[in-house]
């Protein structure tokens, strides 16, 4: 695995509605590896590698959960609100950082009933300020997660793997194929994380027969955790329902086969709490044949979140096979 | 202190137009409109679009968006006292409902809300009444009476007139002929270097219904919604030191999120630029608060940036509304300036 790339895509800022920074490194490393790239209104990029066949789109989303100041108290302190799905219990002592590079720590109140767990307004970002005038921040601005990323044997733990893996998967699928039948796209999403509003207005400028997206999923194999048949390391897992969409059987048929093509392990997945891109892709227009790869990742959207490098690698070669045959 | 724009805001405030019944309000519009556009039309689901040619000087075509329509009950049954059963249609506030007059249906029939005697009351009882405990009496007779009168489907709406209160004004629906009020001016004014689509929507408050058809049909450049949004600024419990979703008399109320939309960096960047350039009062709204119509404008067809710039009112959703004169007229001037200078390098999603 390159894991300089998949470090710089999972530390660069790109909460969502601001993906400026991530689109533009993206960019870099795709656009020598197409025929064209496009930037939508909302901040979509579309890498365009051209063909014959059928058009086909691979998309996986560039933001990133994140906070966004709503109050500034008077000793400095910032409330703040969420942007996109994310749980007061793994914030208390993580850290964040702004677009302009201030940084803060995330901690919770003193509070009298313990016997609930802490609500979003219990919590405070402490950016170092002593009042309201030397705070470096104000109301609107938005900051991303901090927490690098480590290598643990197979493992890798990072922030914001949900869903810069995704994107190290397209990149890696656009640098290792050569030829394809298909006619490509590689939609890299904004605002997956606030309603699915880039894959929603991508695939509507693209207009495709097949969407496919590749997004983290769930596992069932931590401690007491819902019961999920998708685990850590079994291989890449091909969608077949979540909470948004059902996968169209075409499409996940299509993955299936390329798995057992190409002799790697996949997992049938049906995750119960969340969706993706994919669901958004599959009513553009007139509606599109939609599925999603997923990679199984746990404590998803924390700030540590884990997946298995074999899978990461597994699903590179699935697609690369999907999309080498008709 | 009356004004023009204060004018048309009683005006269309006093109209009854609960979301999918907003006829009256479409009509009390277009003369306002006639001889300042080059057309008027009304799409399939209602909405009125008035479009006005710019200079020519930008390629631009810009959509700016205020919605027609108020929160109102819906007559879904008739007791057999002459009553009428109501549900809520777009968030009324119930807790106020007790007591008030309100207008029935197309012939604006008076109604008063229905409660219990005060002193009929267990201590305890003043909670917030459960709507489908209400009843709205039309002074029927008996059911068959109610049921001519104000059949299943009947609208209701607030019955309450506009009018000057002290610094402020007090009216019913400012959200949102209060951003109505901004649009009918924004057209009435000098055209802009690019075509301006404007847009009075239907059924916001049921689910920004009008502004998602409406930016599909116009396929805009750029797309804004006008509003009256929430201002809580009342006074909080001592030692309570959070902010107020938006301020009366602290200026036009930009919103940077809400649960709709994350407004475009560029466009807020833009609006903030423009104000400040200026001297024109403005606020953040307090981010993830409520939503507009730029929630269904962002994602039509392939994406489209989008704004949304706000009056603060207190009180929306209830049967009086107050907003001060002064940020109707700031608000105004913001959104005027800020589509005066509007260039297409705003627009580009590079920019951010």
């Amino acid at each position: 695995m390159d894991l300089e790339l998949l470090t710089k895509l999972t530390q660069t800022f790109g909460p969502s509605g601001h993906e400026s920074t991530i689109r533009d490194l993206i960019r870099q490393e795709v656009e020598p590896l197409v025929d064209d790239v496009q930037v939508t209104p909302l901040g979509n990029l579309i890498a365009h590698r051209q063909g014959a066949g059928k058009k086909v789109v691979l998309a996986a989303h560039i933001d990133e959960i994140g906070i966004m100041v709503t109050h500034v108290d008077a000793q400095g302190y910032l409330r703040f609100t969420r942007m996109g799905g994310i749980n007061p219990l793994t914030c208390i002592g993580g850290r964040v950082r702004f677009a302009n590079g201030a940084q803060g720590v995330i901690y919770l109140e003193r509070r009298e009933d313990t016997s609930k767990p802490p609500t979003l307004e219990q919590l405070y970002i402490d950016v170092g300020a002593t009042g309201k005038d030397d705070a470096p921040v104000g109301v609107g601005d938005v900051a991303a997660f901090v927490r690098p990323l480590e290598q643990l044997g197979r493992r890798i733990i990072s922030k914001t793997l949900d869903d810069r893996v995704g994107c190290y998967v397209l990149i890696e699928v656009l640098r290792q194929l050569k030829a394809s039948p298909y006619d490509l796209y590689f939609l890299f999403s904004v605002q997956e994380e606030v309603g699915l509003t880039g894959a929603r207005t991508g695939a509507y400028t693209i207009d495709p027969d097949l969407a496919i997206a590749v997004d983290v999923t769930a596992t069932g194999d931590t401690p007491k955790s819902l019961p999920m048949a998708v685990e850590l390391g079994k291989g890449p897992a091909v969608k077949v329902k979540d909470a948004g969409m059902i996968a169209h059987p075409m499409a996940r048929e299509w993955l299936i086969a390329a798995a057992r093509k190409a002799g790697i392990p996949y997992q049938l997945e049906i995750l119960e709490g969340g969706t993706t891109d994919a669901a958004a892709m599959q009513l553009a227009r007139a509606g599109v044949p939609s599925g999603c790869l997923s990679i199984p990742s746990r404590y998803i959207h924390s700030p540590s979140e884990m997946i298995d490098s074999k899978d990461v690698e597994q699903a590179i070669t699935l697609l690369l096979t999907a999309l080498a045959e008709v | 202190m009356t004004t023009p724009l204060l004018e048309t805001l009683f005006t269309l405030s006093n109209i009854h137009g609960a979301s999918g019944d907003e006829i009256r309000v479409r009509q009390a519009l277009r003369p306002m409109l006639e001889g300042h556009v080059e057309s008027l039309r009304v799409d399939a689901l209602g909405n009125l679009i008035a479009l006005k040619r710019g200079t020519g000087a930008l390629p631009l075509r810009v959509l700016v968006a205020a919605h027609m329509d108020e929160v109102s009950l819906m007559v879904v049954g008739h007791t057999s006292e002459g009553c009428l059963r109501v549900e809520n249609c777009g968030g009324i506030d119930t807790r106020l409902l007790p007591g008030l007059e309100v207008r029935v249906g197309p012939n604006l029939l008076p109604g008063v809300i229905g409660q219990k005697a005060v002193h009929r009351l267990s201590n305890g009882a003043m909670k917030a009444p459960d709507l489908d405990r209400i009843a709205v009496d039309i002074g029927a007779s008996n059911k068959d009476e109610a049921i001519r009168l104000a059949p299943v489907g009947t609208r209701i709406t607030f019955a309450t007139q506009a009018r000057e209160l002290g610094q402020l004004v007090a009216g019913k629906a400012f959200d949102d002929r209060a951003g109505c009020t901004l649009l009918v001016h924004l057209l009435q004014g000098p055209p802009l270097p690019y075509d301006l689509y404007g847009v009075f929507t239907v059924q916001e408050e049921v689910g920004l219904r009008g502004a998602r058809v409406a930016g599909f049909s116009i396929e805009p450049d750029m797309a804004m919604a006008l509003e009256g949004t929430i201002a809580d600024d009342l006074p909080k419990p001592p030692g309570t030191d959070i902010s107020p979703t938006s301020e009366i008399s602290k200026g036009a109320v930009i919103t940077v999120m809400d649960r709709s939309h994350v407004s475009a960096p560029r466009l807020v960047r833009h609006l903030t630029q423009v104000a400040e350039a200026r001297g024109i009062p403005y606020q953040f709204k307090q981010p993830g608060i409520g939503g507009t119509d730029a929630g269904a404008l962002h994602i039509a067809r392939g994406g489209v940036p989008s704004a949304a710039v706000a009056v603060p009112c207190r009180y929306i959703h209830g049967p009086i509304a107050l907003l001060h004169p002064n940020d109707l007229t700031h608000t105004h001037t913001l959104v005027r300036a800020a589509l005066e200078q509007l260039t297409p390098d705003i627009l580009d999603p590079n920019a951010d």
